[in-house]
């Protein structure tokens, strides 16, 4: 499909590196500055995911599932911000 | 993503030779697309290459349609593992753009609106291996497909054929394009399942 999905779907590949819940992680867009969360992005399912700026449309982050790896690309972010989980008691 | 047995793609094989390895028949033509269909006015196309000197060789829509065109049947190849065959389009021979083109170097870079991008060697657009397609089926190409037009490489994975291709720069090395730089392979031979890096 050529249409898009938003970020919620970047749950379960992120949930295999990352060990926190990225979708709560904020992104800023090195193209428009744009500062959101990556639940709010639009994703394309091509080849591999791609996760473009909901406002400009630029390339934020390509994800690749290979048989061996993932490959994570983040072209077009400048920042990702991850809340800290609650201290353990 | 799912990783099939060899033993599995084998027998796939067996029963269809045209298939190579590890990829399934489709009769759809599914569209993978990385962004949003860019809406494309023929009288706004135009399809540009460029050399090392920095000379361009540049076509508006009616300039490219007055080109000899070739109607082209063959398979393709998905490397998300679906194979479409006996296919039928019509497009301009890359040989023809390249007629007037001098150029020492051996590498392309094929750009897109929108802004995608796919590394090829120079040597396999030439010699009847590639077109800039415009016709799929004997109608016009479908936005969805790449229209108006696009790039057809089909003994290579099809992401190698652009779509909504509007230029190919000459390169000295072979430099990575979108995909070559986020995980796949930087030929893509499907005979050789060249997939990923």
């Amino acid at each position: 499909m050529s249409s898009h999905v938003d970020g919620n779907a970047l749950a379960g590949p992120l949930s295999e590196v990352f060990h926190t819940d990225m979708t709560t992680a904020v992104c800023c867009c090195d193209g428009c500055g744009e500062t959101t969360t990556l639940a709010s992005e639009m994703v394309y399912g091509a080849h591999g995911l791609v996760v473009r700026c909901r406002s400009c449309d630029d390339v934020l982050i390509t994800i690749v599932e290979t048989p061996e790896r993932v490959v994570l690309s983040f072209p077009g972010v400048s920042s990702v911000s991850v809340e800290r989980g609650a201290p353990s008691a | 993503m799912a990783v099939f047995s060899r033993g599995f793609g084998g027998r796939v094989r067996e029963s269809t030779p045209d298939l190579p390895p590890g990829q399934f028949l489709t009769e759809d033509f599914p569209v993978l697309s990385a962004g949003p269909t860019p809406e494309i006015d023929t009288a706004e196309w135009e399809f540009t290459i460029r050399t090392e000197t920095g000379a361009s060789h540049s076509w508006d829509w009616d300039a490219f349609r007055a080109l000899p065109s070739e109607l082209v049947a063959t398979d393709i190849h998905c490397v998300t593992r679906w194979s479409k065959l006996g296919t039928s389009w019509r497009g301009v021979s890359l040989d023809t753009l390249f007629e007037e083109v001098e150029s020492s170097y051996d590498y392309v870079m094929a750009h897109s609106y929108g802004g995608y991008t796919t590394n090829l060697p120079l040597e396999d657009l030439l010699d009847g291996k590639a077109w800039i397609a415009y016709e799929f089926d004997g109608e016009d190409l479908d936005p969805e497909h790449g229209g108006p037009a696009r790039l057809l490489i089909p003994h290579l994975y099809f992401w190698k054929s652009a779509k909504w291709v509007n230029g190919l720069v000459m390169m000295k090395d072979d430099e990575p394009g979108f995909w070559e730089q986020n995980g796949y392979h930087t030929y893509g031979d499907p005979w050789q399942e060249q997939r990923y890096w």
